[in-house]
């Protein structure tokens, strides 16, 4: 048995090293690349696409939050931010230009980062978008650890530690994913959700569920409005120059079961 | 080779409480509340405050502690094992268990560095139950009630029985580990109709897994009321064989109370927990059961070791003798 052993431990250790861990794959996904002759979008002639996001019938109420699995969240009054509508508006809808551009534009890529921070046990925002490429600086602002899981399809899934109050981590994605679900695995209720396009026309509905797309050009568009729960929508728009377009969403409220 | 013994049964019981603790983690989602491996959070696994125990953490980082009391414990069992156990096979079953173990706490943290992914997770909780197996069988090979081995049963269609029933519930439990890991156990919402169905209407892969382990529970339900009938019927007379038959009927019925439960709240991570571990013991149980049935097979090798023992008759004028006295090592 002894000698049996002599082979297993280092091939177990040559295994374990091996492996190394899921976090620094070398291969990663990219984005499509832009067309030889893609130029910059004038302004001159861009227009606009705006609109609102409403919601038809009764929203469930968000689930209350227990946080009593760690002193420092304590709120009692915590609730789920999966529903968040007034005068039939909804929150929370990630806009974006979902078809249309192709590769004819160029986009410069922002150097300063999306904030997505972790305070009181929640994620602040709840929805927000990102570049590809451009940093997402994720801040621990609570008195306690916590875990910062993102699960993407396309992009590479990460699951990095936050011991330390005030710590700040910078995560880019290399290919466009709609929507990359956030995840703390410490306090089971948090929740975000990230999408991440090539250019700049995406919006997240805030007070009164509106949205803008400024600087957008000529062109025949497919929008589309994703909703964690009541799942996503799309609608064609053709903007002529210097035009401004309106679009409204409408989603149905679950039925209660 | 009493203390050995009982040494044994501590470490099966360690790796009782070791299962229950990977089935909370499962059970409330944790897995990955600690995302280094070896280490917690930078810190190293021993020193890692009591005070940052919240949440996730709390259940991952006790699964690991109480995983690495089971290891030591482990190495501690095949060093024991090897000073003064005679018979070389139970030797080997000590290492054996060692680097199951050894094996296991490798699955353990790949699945963290992966990011749980279903093949590794499932072969970590059926590695698991393997490991308890061995540990249980050390406790069993090293009692006095084995080591004595007077008059064993002999009954081929028991240890048939026995080995196809102990079979059925492991292949059940990977079952469930798949089902687990992937996020299945809701799959069909009602119980014990399966969407108001005897068979469910439409299939996915996570129905197909669900309804797998139903029709399971039923293939263990036959297998355990054979082996059990059979000992009720044949072997009425030897009071451990017909204890140990009648508690592995008793944890089977709290084991499909429980299922049906876990269906009916929702997976809720104390029933959800209390099923898994429950299940270790069906499975336990039923290996203890053919353990038992096989000892005649094993008794000239005992003989060989143990001395003779003093044997009287069981009461009911069946003239079965058993045993008198405990075991002595020579």
């Amino acid at each position: 048995m002894l000698r049996s052993a002599r082979f297993i431990v280092p091939w177990l250790l040559v295994v374990a090293a091996a492996c190394g861990g899921g976090q620094n794959k070398s291969a990663e996904p990219a984005a499509p690349a832009a067309a030889p002759d893609a130029k910059k979008v004038d302004p001159a002639t861009a227009g606009d696409i705006s609109g609102k996001v409403l919601v038809e019938g009764q929203l469930p109420p968000n689930p209350p939050i227990k946080m009593g699995g760690d002193p420092a969240c304590n709120n009692p009054n915590a609730t789920a931010e999966t529903y968040v509508a007034s005068n039939g508006a909804l929150e929370n809808v990630f806009v974006y230009i979902k078809d249309g551009l192709g590769n004819k534009y160029l986009f410069e890529t922002p150097a300063e980062p999306v904030k997505l921070d972790q305070k009181g046990c929640m994620y602040h925002p709840h929805v927000l978008g990102v570049r590809v490429g451009q940093p997402l600086r994720i801040v621990n602002s609570d008195q306690t650890m916590h875990n910062v899981h993102a699960m993407p399809q396309t992009n590479q899934e990460f699951n990095r530690s936050q011991a330390i109050t005030g710590q700040k981590d910078d995560f880019t994605f290399t290919a466009p994913e709609v929507m990359i679900p956030f995840k703390c695995d410490v306090h089971g209720w948090m929740n975000a959700h990230v999408g991440v396009v090539t250019h700049p026309y995406f919006a997240v509905t805030g007070n009164g569920g509106t949205f803008d797309l400024r600087a957008v050009p000529a062109g025949t568009y497919t929008i589309e409005a994703w909703h964690e729960k009541l799942g996503a929508q799309t609608k064609t728009v053709t903007l002529g120059e210097k035009e401004k377009k309106e679009v409204v969403f409408t989603f149905k409220a679950p039925i209660a079961s | 080779m009493i203390w050995l013994h009982r040494y044994a049964k501590l470490v099966t019981l360690f790796t009782v409480l070791l299962i229950a603790a990977g089935g909370m983690v499962t059970s409330t989602s944790s897995g990955l509340s600690v995302p280094d491996w070896p280490n917690t959070y930078g810190w190293f696994m021993f020193s890692f405050p009591y005070s940052k125990w919240v949440g996730g953490i709390f259940y991952e980082h006790s699964h690991r502690l109480i995983a690495s009391t089971v290891g030591f414990l482990t190495i501690g069992l095949a060093a024991w094992t090897s000073l003064v156990e005679p018979r070389r096979w139970v030797r080997r079953l000590a290492w054996l268990a060692l680097g199951a173990v050894i094996l296991q706490g490798v699955l353990g943290g790949l699945t963290v560095l992966y990011f749980l992914p279903a093949p590794i997770s499932i072969g970590h909780a059926a590695l698991a139950q393997i490991f308890f197996c061995l540990a249980l069988s050390i406790a069993v090979f090293t009692s006095p009630r084995w080591a004595c081995g007077a008059n064993p049963v002999d009954d081929a269609t028991l240890r048939r029985l026995t080995v196809a029933t102990a079979g059925v519930i492991y292949v059940q439990i990977l079952l469930g580990a798949t089902m687990r890991h992937m996020d299945a156990g809701l799959a069909i919402p009602d119980f014990p109709l399966a969407f108001g169905r005897v068979v469910p209407p439409f299939w996915s892969t996570a129905i197909a897994i669900n309804f797998a382990h139903r029709v399971g529970a039923l293939a263990v339900t036959l297998a355990i009321a054979a082996t059990a009938i059979r000992v009720w019927r044949h072997h009425r007379y030897r009071s451990g064989l017909v204890a140990n038959a009648t508690l592995l009927v008793v944890f089977l019925a709290t084991q499909i109370t429980l299922g049906a439960f876990v269906v009916l709240t929702g997976k809720q991570p104390i029933v959800n927990t209390a099923h898994v571990v429950n299940g270790a013991s069906v499975l336990g149980t039923a290996l203890v059961l053919a353990l038992r049935s096989y000892r005649v097979r094993f008794a000239r090798t005992a003989a060989a070791v143990e001395p003779a023992r003093v044997l009287r008759s069981e009461p009911g004028g069946m003239g079965i003798p058993a045993v008198q006295g405990k075991a002595v090592r020579p």
